[in-house]
């Protein structure tokens, strides 16, 4: 005798399309990898371009404040959006005002701004254009009077040290690294700063790489005091720097802030305007690329059933006679695509996910950090998977209600 | 026999296939009652109908006229569901191909009806799909695909799975036309003992006059009309 027989665990439905979908091995298996390759795509570049546009976002934020208070325009105050057509990178260090102007009352200013909701930290500080003169060479420079434990906060300052320190203390500045091979200086050497009307001579106290070539040519940081008396701002402060909790809500913060405060607020968003835009093209073709390689999974899918539809009408009309109803008919194939789509999203996201590692593991900067940076989030997985699955159900209908609508009758003559 | 509700009523059948100049009616007002535990024969000339007849009365298909009863109820007016239903419980269909699911061992073919109900089949539902296919005399042989097994045993599991949902009619249309002779003949026997034994009414559609005479009632079709219809003694 052999061993007792087994209830198929599965109910009706289930049973019937997984058991076409194993029947049918050479069609489902070829669906599968088009829905591998094709969502391992998807994944793979969503991977690449999220993790190079946050690497981008993250290195222009390294260096900037996501939101900058200024004292108003000299004219009527313009409303946002501005039609400014996107200012560099580094603005706020590299101000365009002609004219210095403190912004009026900024303690009370900062000291409000700071108890804003989603207002993480705040720093005021004294920038304006001066040259930095020693022996021959001069070059222009952007001067930024800071109050380093504030100014730390806002910008790392500390973790882009390369010699020395930056503690700020009276007499002392802080260069960049080009700056000071330009110059020819070292720590401990002496510097001129000139600005129209006055001049200091400072002690090289720290040398920096930000990485952002703006900055390490251009940057020279002292006492917030000294840039106060060199600029002619006594007791004063050119920009207030505030960072937020929720860096792709710094437009609402800064627009919150300009509400509230007689000042100019803007967010790094809209500091950034065209590298935003670029971004945002960037997003929107990859997103048209995904579309496209869903609609050809889609029709993958809805063709492999079409043809397992038309291979199983007499089947179909068998269990139509044994009183399957239409809606069950329809739902076999349903699961079918649903199947298809769960499992070949599975394999294809685990594919990309791979494949993207891969990549950010092979080709490595000397400091170890992936030449390509790549982003895989949890959600990007949930979103694929959600996104196939779905497109296998949407792409099965029309097969599964062609199975359904079948005429029983013209199924089992044709037997 | 003849006493109670007939599980069966057809009132003024006909059916017309096609529409417009190539409208064709092939049944003409067909009346007939099958009732409990009754053995009927269907036969015919080929084109005369009795496909249609059994598809009808399977309720595959709706009649253009005229009414059908199954045990007295009316399905006229059943949707898609109602009708799904009804054929799941009160009707079995056999066909003179098998139309066994090849994916599916012989078992899980006879569990299909039982599962297109209740959508899952437990201990006693296995139990009882085994015993049908004890009954066939195909109990060893249940964890075989159809393409496993000959013909006259593929229908035979047809047959088991035809009454898994215990129906009151079977409906056979020429369920012994691609058999040889001997193992018609052990078909039709197994049809006979199941009907004696469990008082289930048939309907069969067959060709051969030797099975015809073996059956309780034989009602002839010819061009879409009853020409005969008698009964007859019943032979062992
Ligand atoms: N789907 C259909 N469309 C048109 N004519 C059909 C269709 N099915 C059957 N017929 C015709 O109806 C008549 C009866 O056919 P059928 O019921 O199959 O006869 P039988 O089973 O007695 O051989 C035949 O003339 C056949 O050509
Ligand atoms: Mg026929």
């Amino acid at each position: 005798m052999p061993a007792a027989p087994r209830a198929p665990r599965l109910p009706y439905d289930w049973l019937l399309a997984l058991r076409f979908l194993r029947e049918g091995r050479a069609q489902t298996l070829l669906i599968l990898l088009g829905i591998t390759l094709g969502v391992g795509v998807i994944v793979f570049l969503t991977a690449l371009i999220d993790g190079l546009q946050q690497n981008i976002i993250a290195r222009t934020l390294g260096v900037q404040p996501h939101v900058t208070v200024s004292a108003p325009d000299d004219r009527v105050r313009a409303a946002w959006p501005r039609t400014d057509a996107g200012t560099p990178l580094l603005s706020q260090a590299s101000p365009r005002a002609q004219r210095l102007r403190s912004i009026p009352g900024w303690q009370q200013t900062a000291t409000g701004i700071a108890a804003l909701p989603g207002v993480r930290d705040v720093a005021a500080i004294v920038s304006g254009p001066a040259s930095a003169v020693r022996g021959q060479a001069e070059r222009q420079v952007a001067l930024l009077g800071v109050v380093p434990g504030e100014y730390q906060r806002i910008v790392p300052l500390d973790s882009y040290l390369v010699e020395g320190n930056l503690r700020l203390q009276a007499g002392e500045a802080a260069v960049g690294t080009e700056l000071a091979r330009e110059l020819g200086l070292r720590v401990g050497d002496r510097l001129r700063l000139q600005t129209a009307t006055r001049d200091d001579v400072f002690i090289v106290a720290g040398l920096f790489t930000v990485g952002v070539r703006e900055a390490d040519e251009r940057w020279v940081f002292v006492p917030r005091r000294s840039a106060q008396t060199l600029l002619e701002l006594e007791g004063g402060a050119t920009h207030i720097q505030v960072t937020v909790d929720d860096i792709f809500a710094a437009t609402q913060v800064a627009e919150s802030i300009g509400d509230r405060y007689d000042v100019k607020s803007e967010s790094w968003m809209q500091v950034n305007r065209q590298l935003m835009t670029g971004l945002r093209s960037q997003s929107a073709s990859s997103s048209i690329i995904r579309f496209f390689v869903l609609v050809s999974v889609a029709f993958g899918i809805a063709s492999v059933l079409a043809v397992s539809v038309a291979q199983k009408q007499r089947e179909i009309g068998i269990l139509r006679a044994m009183g399957t109803r239409r809606t069950m008919v329809l739902r076999v194939f349903l699961i079918q695509g649903g199947v298809l789509g769960v499992a070949g999203s599975l394999l294809g996201a685990l594919a990309g996910t791979g494949l993207a590692l891969l990549f950010a593991n092979l080709a490595l900067n000397p400091d170890g950090t992936p030449v390509v940076p790549v982003m895989i989030t949890p959600s990007l997985f949930v979103t694929a998977v959600l996104t196939a699955t779905v497109t296998g159900l949407v792409a099965a209908a029309l097969p599964a209600r062609r199975a359904a609508r079948l005429d029983p009758v013209e199924a089992i003559r044709n037997g | 026999m003849a006493d109670g509700v007939p599980v069966l009523a057809l009132k003024g059948v006909r059916h017309t296939y096609g529409q417009g100049d190539t409208a064709t009616e092939v049944l003409h007002g067909i009346d007939l009652a099958v009732h409990p535990g009754e053995f009927t024969a269907l036969i015919g000339p080929s084109g005369s109908g009795k496909s249609t007849l059994l598809n009808l009365i399977g309720l595959l298909e709706q009649p253009t006229h005229g009414e059908i009863l199954i045990d007295g109820a009316p399905t006229a007016t059943l949707d898609d569901n109602g009708r799904s239903a009804l054929r799941n419980r009160a009707l079995g269909f056999v066909f003179q191909f098998h139309h066994l699911l090849p994916a599916f061992s012989a078992l899980e073919n006879v569990l299909m009806p039982t599962l297109v109900n209740g959508g899952r089949a437990g201990a006693g539902s296995v139990a009882e799909a085994m015993a049908l296919l004890e009954a066939v005399g195909l109990g060893d042989l249940h964890g075989r695909r159809p393409a496993q097994l000959s013909g006259g045993q593929q229908q035979r599991v047809a047959i088991a799975r035809a009454l898994a949902s215990r129906p009151r009619l079977l409906l056979a249309d020429e369920p012994t036309g691609n058999l040889d002779t001997h193992t018609a003949d052990d078909i039709f026997a197994l049809f006979r003992r199941i009907n004696r034994e469990q008082g289930l009414a048939f309907l069969v559609v067959t060709h051969d006059p030797r099975l015809a005479a073996r059956c309780d009632r034989v009602v002839q079709l010819v061009d879409g009309n009853i020409v005969a219809d008698h009964r007859q003694g019943q032979t062992p």
